[in-house]
């Protein structure tokens, strides 16, 4: 692939799942106010998500979603900010792309075998 | 201030990279705080009724607002580079703003 | 200050310098350009910048002014000296030669890096080329078509100031206006120059370029119209 063509691709993954994201953080917000209404509590939110397949799906598009949302932007800062070159700044867009996956799963996952 | 870069827009672009950044370094803390549910339920209680302090739900408004302003913030970016172009970008720039006002409002008072 | 004169402080030196402070007589109309010149031809004849036309056509006098790059001729003192002084620099995000004078060289290079030149595709047997006013591609090139290469826009992003080999905005919004403008031969060339790391994907929209273009263009919206067409590219395998 083309250098061009990868940083466009990657231009347009960003934006591609920006869209999934506003739609997930509209979701997400809506939920944070219903239930910080009354404290929120371990077992309020076990009841919530464990078991939840609609949860568990949801969850993993948001996870999934800033996995690839999110190293871009980083990419962005550090290559106006620093002197970091091309192959540097991929590598900390892979690191921070499986870190978030990573945290995110072992969460998402974890949360819901609690309801099993 | 005099620079080419005090108008609504140019606010609006450093809005939304310092919100960014700022729930990029906030995600793994998040992630890791409800991980604790599966094995340590007991320390996330612990730590869901620190929350309850008000200055700790003063700083989590802070973090509705950080992530409803880079919501909305990204949706306006979209709209600049994937519809037509319209001459109300400073509007825009004010409801976005004024979005995510709300949203935090609406977080803070619903959390009191 | 009384009120018929003006203090102007204007950048001396290159990249290193100083102001020098100077009481300009007020007159009715004046522009900024009009000041650097009676600064020059009275005061310190020592003094450099670059002007032509005196009428907003040729884009060689741009230069700071009071922190926003401005075209100077076009610019009266009134609107820009609010608090009765008025700070003059040369243009930002490009090497200054002499006071206030820069090297435009690094901004018509990356004119040419972007392919941003008409490529001819008709011989002199072809009759010539019917095109609609109202045609929406040549709408969005006319859009974008009255530049007059000041650096104004150049010099107004902070794009350009972080990435080195950022295209900048003028250069794209040509790069835009030959995109549109279905007599050109050069299309799939010019598309690979304006992606990939110095290309339109680069722009963050701040739109200092649009708040200050003196010919009132648009480049943030051009930079957009690309950003769609190397995606495009991008998907099919074209670039």
């Amino acid at each position: 692939m083309t250098p061009e063509r990868a940083e466009t691709l990657e231009w347009l993954m960003q934006r591609v799942s920006a869209m999934v994201l506003a739609v997930c953080v509209i979701v997400h917000l809506t939920v944070i106010v219903i239930a910080v209404q009354g404290g929120v509590t371990s077992k309020e939110i076990v009841a919530r998500v464990g078991g939840s397949v609609p949860w568990l799906m949801f969850y993993s598009v948001f996870v999934i979603a800033v996995a690839l949302h999110a190293p871009t932007g980083l990419r962005n800062i550090l290559r106006e900010y620093t002197s970091l070159g091309r192959r540097q700044t991929h590598w900390i867009m892979a690191a921070v792309c499986i870190l978030i996956l990573v945290m995110g799963f072992r969460a998402v996952i974890g949360l819901y075998g609690l309801g099993a | 201030m005099k620079t080419h870069r005090n108008h609504a827009n140019y606010w609006a672009f450093v809005l939304h990279r310092v919100s960014g950044l700022a729930l990029l370094l906030f995600l793994p803390a998040h992630f890791y705080v409800l991980a604790l549910a599966v094995e340590q339920a007991a320390t996330l209680d612990m730590f869901l009724s620190w929350t309850e302090a008000p200055l700790v739900k003063l700083l989590e408004t802070g973090l509705v607002i950080l992530l409803a302003a880079h919501m909305t913030g990204g949706l306006r970016i979209l709209a600049i580079e994937f519809l037509a172009w319209r001459n109300w970008q400073k509007s825009v720039v004010a409801i976005t703003g004024g979005l995510s006002l709300a949203a935090g409002l609406l977080f803070f008072l619903n959390a009191g | 200050m009384s009120n018929n004169t003006l203090t102007v402080e204007i950048w001396r030196g290159r990249e290193e310098g100083k102001f020098d402070t100077f009481e300009v007589p007020r007159m009715a109309s004046q522009t900024v350009l009009d000041i650097v010149t009676y600064v020059q031809r009275n005061l310190d004849p020592g003094l450099s910048y670059r002007f032509a036309c005196w009428v907003g056509v040729c884009g060689s006098c741009a230069m700071t002014v009071n922190g926003k790059p401005r075209w100077t001729c076009r610019t009266h003192v009134d609107k820009v000296a609010d608090e009765g002084v008025l700070r003059i620099q040369p243009l930002k995000n490009l090497p200054v030669i002499r006071d206030l004078a820069v090297d435009m060289t690094e901004f018509f290079e990356k004119w040419t890096k972007a392919k941003a030149h008409f490529v001819p595709t008709a011989t002199r047997h072809d009759d010539f080329a019917q095109v609609s006013p109202s045609d929406p591609k040549r709408k969005e090139a006319t859009a974008g078509i009255e530049c007059i290469n000041c650096g104004v826009c150049y010099s107004a992003c902070d794009t350009v100031a972080w990435l080195g080999d950022y295209l900048g905005p003028a250069a794209l919004n040509r790069a835009w206006t030959l995109h549109n403008d279905v007599r050109d031969g050069g299309q799939s060339d010019r598309i690979k120059a304006i992606a990939g790391t110095g290309g339109c994907q680069a722009c963050h929209s701040h739109q200092s370029c649009f708040e200050l273009c003196p010919k009132h263009l648009n480049p943030t919206a051009s930079i957009a119209g690309l950003k769609r067409a190397t995606a495009k590219a991008a998907l099919k395998g074209e670039i």
